[in-house]
């Protein structure tokens, strides 16, 4: 399995690892790839309030742009800076290094219509 | 590649200009200091032959449509008449003043005037503005006048602008500058619109539908006429991107499909060359009901003088600083009078049979996704050539066999597509070749597909590094490191 | 037809390939109804050689310009080409050329546009540059919006003093973007009145030289703006002498690029000038070529950043821009290559020498003086004794040509004539105005 099973996924492409109230949210190794070599990413400012589904950040390669949508309500308490040198981390690491932002959550039980690992690679399979 | 900036800067050779003639008073004395430049812009002073071998240099690493074969989709590459470029060289055209008095400059009014005429007439409408400066600036100021139209009528409710999921991306654009939201609607498995899907978007906060006729899979919307009486019918207007003109030249009119709204551009149909990314010329030509809205000043004739008329209330103001690109114009209009009506029709004629002859010729080595009679072009999917090969490999390899790569990756809803629009100019010989080029590609592709994944080989430059220009962008001379 | 390679052998040999048996039939497609409503244009076709007579004669009706001596201005001014500038543009492989999407075959146009916003940048002393907008006036509208899109707030204050062509664009674009845009009145020194600037701006936008030739001074108007940001429309020819507005603070820099080596050509096509700081690289509107590599290491260019620009981010692009005036870019770039740095110097020089020259002879003369006391470059209001129209007027009959003054009238400054004066005018031509003008 290419995506880590200890995390949930969304058919958006995002891979949440929720931990008590604070949600770290990155795209997954099948988004990095479709996207190709990331060269710019915009991350929101800390502070901000997301609702589900809103626009929470954005990825670009040369040829596209890949909107990241906040895959729960809650706020922004911390985004990887280290992104803004070397976007880059995201192809490599994407499940790692390559994490966009750490949000504390309002409601976890949006977290409930996630897939688990299997389930988002069957959606690859299918798409 | 060299730039002038990898050239030492000597001191300066002169030699333009005349030394001066009245009295000097000094610069200190004239512009305060605080006012003054206190470092010297670094630009290189070089001698003539210097200048000249520079640029005529990098002018032999460029591809021009008097190079080769260009078959970029939706560009219509077409080839540039020569005597438009003289032409639009006459001193009293080149010097005019765009702020002369008109007594002075009949002669440029009339030719607008004349242009704008002929552009009627070839849209089916009712009157044209010539101020877009570019076929994208066409879009925009249409959106402006279908925002001012909807003004008027207090209908400011109506925000959205409905698209094919195969529009150009100026148009999306177009209509979120303009202060709308865009709805796409997806084609359908014919490529062309459903009526039923058209049916469902259709209310009364839609403002307009913006086509481009044929559209950007080369194909005509057969059922254009139901189309545009359903927008109406719904209180909207018609926009029709003119980028595909090229199709019907001669033989069909935009005004008679129930367009509203037609612009042009003229660095497409009309032949005025691309300039390597410009200038272009985009009109827009209105029906009755939208005539009071077009920008001012409008170019009026009076018995026998032209003059700029400003009086217009309901006007949307000024897009462009002047009347438009005079200069593109001109060569616009002397191709008009270089063809005449049987010219015209020779365009489309000739467009539309090399485009099928190729689309025949090519699908049976290329999938074809919509296999049917095009237009002035048509769309192959690269996909499934071989492994791992792309649309820009086949392109890229494409430039190896000497040819100019077809528009890549456009129109989004084909996978791997490459838009394929040869024009009316080329003839069957060089199509023959380009055949055989794509079909040794696509043999490549399966018995040797490095050679595809490493080309082009033998153009001035290999593969660039895209990657590195946007991750780091070095987008001035980087003169501290030299 | 001359432009049609096919012959008529060809056309049926592809007809039989496709299968069909005339050419009507490439056209069933297209419903009966429309064909039938297709009207000519009652065009005939013409010989070149006939086309260029008509296009010849229709030149000469444009009576003004061979032998008149023009101080006309107003963004667009008469400045002399060098040989060099059409003879690079006329080379096929440029003016033929399309956007360089396919790099490898485009590195001639590529590395002009780098040259390009590299010399603009050098000329505003600004950070980056775009390849050119269509002209001055959609430029700044595009930095306006531009602004707001930073900013984020609905209004923008725009000197009164700008040229009447860019606010009238500017005013459209601004009423379509539902942006609300504030006149800044001048002092009566005809400079922009900052003392009282409106607050929540997203943008100010001032001239210089303004329209009425006066250099405004810039020290210290950033630091006033909150955040709004600073757009200034320039003359790239006065920046060979003129302070860049980088070095007062601006955020956005604007210009007409027609005076770089591009004929008026009654008004287009021209050059729209653009450059900002790297800031808001990403909110830039408009072409951008970076510096790369090849697969061999070998320095090439390329547009980059494409992500701004609507054929990726479509109906979230920066803006909806495609082409842009880039044979005009090259023109403006082989002419400054042809100056250098010391001919642009020598080239500014002459310009201002020689309107000063011209403003003092003129302001000598009783009841003539200068509309505003205030430091200009090659262009300059007067203020005239006697009807401005009936100056104007005698001077055209004896081929002189100046700017109406209504133009100045409608900007609150009757009773006053505008001069440009650019390296072209000599000492005689000068004097002759000033002999007409003393007898008038």
């Amino acid at each position: 399995m290419t995506h880590p099973t200890q995390f949930r996924y969304t058919k958006e492409h995002e891979w949440v690892d929720l931990e008590g109230n604070h949600a770290k949210v990155g795209i997954t190794e099948h988004a990095q790839g479709e996207l190709g070599d990331i060269v710019f990413v915009e991350l929101p400012t800390v502070g901000t309030a997301v609702k589900k589904g809103e626009n929470l950040a954005t990825v670009e390669s040369i040829k596209a742009v890949g909107d990241v949508y906040a895959p729960m309500s809650g706020t922004v308490v911390e985004v990887n800076t280290q992104l803004e040198s070397s976007p880059e981390t995201i192809n490599q690491d994407p499940h790692g290094a390559g994490w966009l932002v750490i949000l504390e959550v309002s409601d976890p039980s949006e977290a409930d219509s996630f897939l688990d690992a299997p389930s988002y690679e069957q959606y690859l399979t299918e798409g | 590649m060299n730039t002038i900036f990898d050239h030492k800067l000597a001191k300066g050779v002169g030699g333009l200009l005349p030394a001066l003639d009245v009295p000097e008073q000094g610069i200190e004395k004239l512009i305060p200091s605080s006012l003054r430049r206190t470092h010297a812009p670094r630009i290189p002073n070089l001698s003539e032959p210097e200048l000249v071998r520079h640029y005529t240099q990098l002018s032999k690493v460029n591809y021009g449509i008097d190079d080769g074969f260009y078959p970029l989709g939706s560009c219509t590459m077409k080839y540039n008449p020569k005597i438009n470029e003289d032409l639009a060289r006459l001193p009293g055209f080149a010097n005019a003043h765009p702020l002369a008095d008109e007594d002075l400059i009949q002669g440029s009014l009339k030719l607008l005037y004349e242009a704008s005429r002929y552009l009627c007439g070839i849209a089916g409408l009712a009157e044209v503005t010539l101020q877009p400066a570019a076929g994208a600036h066409g879009e925009l100021c249409g959106m402006f006048l279908v925002k001012r139209y909807f003004e008027e009528r207090g209908e400011e409710k109506r925000k959205r602008i409905l698209l094919p999921d195969s529009a150009h991306g100026t148009n999306p654009s177009s209509a979120t500058t303009a202060g709308f939201s865009a709805t796409e609607i997806p084609s359908g498995k014919d490529g062309m619109i459903n009526l039923a899907t058209l049916e469902e978007a259709l209310d009364d906060t839609v403002a307009a539908i913006m086509l481009t006729v044929p559209n950007t899979l080369g194909i005509f919307e057969e059922r254009i006429l139901e189309v545009t009486e359903m927008v109406h019918a719904a209180g909207g207007l018609c926009y029709f991107d003119g980028a595909n003109l090229n199709a019907f030249l001669g033989r069909a009119r935009p005004g008679d499909m129930g367009a509203d709204i037609f612009h042009f551009n003229l660095h497409k149909t009309l032949s005025t060359p691309h300039g390597g990314g410009g200038p272009g010329s985009g009109p827009v030509a209105v029906a009755q009901s939208l005539v009071d809205f077009l920008p001012v000043p409008r170019i009026v004739k009076d018995e026998n003088r032209y003059r700029l008329d400003w009086n217009s209330p309901h006007s949307i103001g000024c897009i462009h600083s002047f009347y438009g690109n005079f200069g593109v114009i001109l060569k616009a209009y002397a191709y008009l009078l270089l063809l005449g009506d049987t010219g015209l029709r020779e365009v489309s004629e000739n467009a539309v049979l090399n485009a099928n002859y190729l689309q025949e010729s090519l699908k049976q080595t290329y999938p074809l996704p919509y296999e049917r009679l095009c237009k002035h072009e048509f769309v192959l999917s690269g996909k499934g050539l071989g492994e791992g090969i792309s649309a820009l490999d086949i392109a890229k390899r494409l430039i190896d066999y000497g040819f100019h790569p077809p528009t890549i990756y456009f129109p989004l809803i084909v996978p791997e597509a490459l838009m394929i629009e040869p024009t009316e100019c080329e003839g069957k010989e060089t199509l023959d070749r380009f055949i055989e080029a794509m079909e040794r590609i696509a043999a490549e592709a399966k018995e040797n597909p490095r050679l595809l994944h490493e080309a082009p080989q033998y153009a001035p430059v290999r593969r660039l590094d895209q990657t590195r220009a946007a991750r780091q962008p070095i987008l001035t001379y980087p003169f501290d490191e030299r | 037809m001359r432009y049609i390679a096919n012959t008529g052998a060809d056309r049926r040999a592809m007809l039989t390939a496709i299968g069909l048996s005339s050419l009507e039939e490439l056209f069933h497609d297209i419903p009966q109804e429309v064909k039938d409503r297709f009207q000519p244009l009652e065009l005939p076709t013409r010989s070149e050689m006939e086309v260029a007579r008509v296009l010849k004669e229709l030149s000469t009706l444009n009576s003004c310009q061979q032998s008149s001596i023009s101080f006309l201005g107003g963004g667009v001014y008469d400045h002399y080409i060098p040989s060099v500038v059409s003879h690079i543009t006329s080379r096929s492989e440029f003016y033929t050329a399309y956007t360089p999407y396919q790099p490898e075959l485009s590195q001639g146009t590529l590395t002009t546009m780098f040259e390009f916003q590299t010399l603009i940048c050098e000329l505003t002393g600004m950070e980056v540059a775009n390849a050119s907008i269509y002209d001055g006036a959609s430029a700044l509208a595009e930095g306006v919006l531009m602004a707001k899109r930073i900013v984020g707030k609905g209004r923008v204050a725009a000197a009164q003093s700008l040229f009447p062509h860019y606010r009238r664009v500017l005013d459209t674009y601004c009423w379509a973007a539902g942006i609300k845009v504030i006149e800044i009145p001048y002092t009566n020194a005809g400079a922009c009145d900052l003392t009282a600037l409106p607050q929540d701006l997203s943008s100010l936008v001032v001239q210089i030289p303004n329209a009425f030739g006066v250099i405004e001074e810039l020290k210290g108007v950033k630091e006033r703006l909150a955040d709004a940001l600073l757009i200034v429309v320039t003359n790239p020819i006065s920046l060979g002498i003129l302070a860049p507005p980088g070095q007062f603070g601006a955020d956005i820099v604007i210009g007409e690029g027609q005076p770089l080596g591009i004929p008026a050509s009654f008004g287009g096509p021209f050059l729209g000038l653009f450059a900002t700081r790297e800031r808001y690289l990403r909110q830039m509107p408009g072409r951008l070529t970076a510096q790369t590599v090849d697969t061999e290491g070998k320095i090439g260019y390329t547009m980059a950043i494409q992500t701004r620009e609507q054929h990726i981010r479509r109906e979230r692009a920066t803006s909806n821009i495609c082409t842009n005036s880039q044979l005009c870019a090259l023109a403006a770039t082989v002419y400054l290559a042809s100056l250098g740095a010391d001919g642009l110097h020598e080239l500014a020089t002459l310009n201002l020498e020689k309107a000063h020259y011209l403003a003092q002879r003129i302001t000598a003369l009783p009841g003539y003086r200068l509309a505003f006391e205030a430091p200009f470059f090659n262009e300059f209001a007067v203020r005239v004794p006697t009807d401005p129209q009936a100056i104007r007027a005698r001077l055209k009959e004896e081929r002189i040509l100046l700017d109406d003054p209504r133009f100045l009238s409608a900007l609150g400054a009757p009773n006053t004539l505008r001069f440009a004066v650019t390296e072209k005018r000599t000492k005689d031509e000068l004097d002759r105005l000033v002999e007409l003008l003393e007898v008038i």
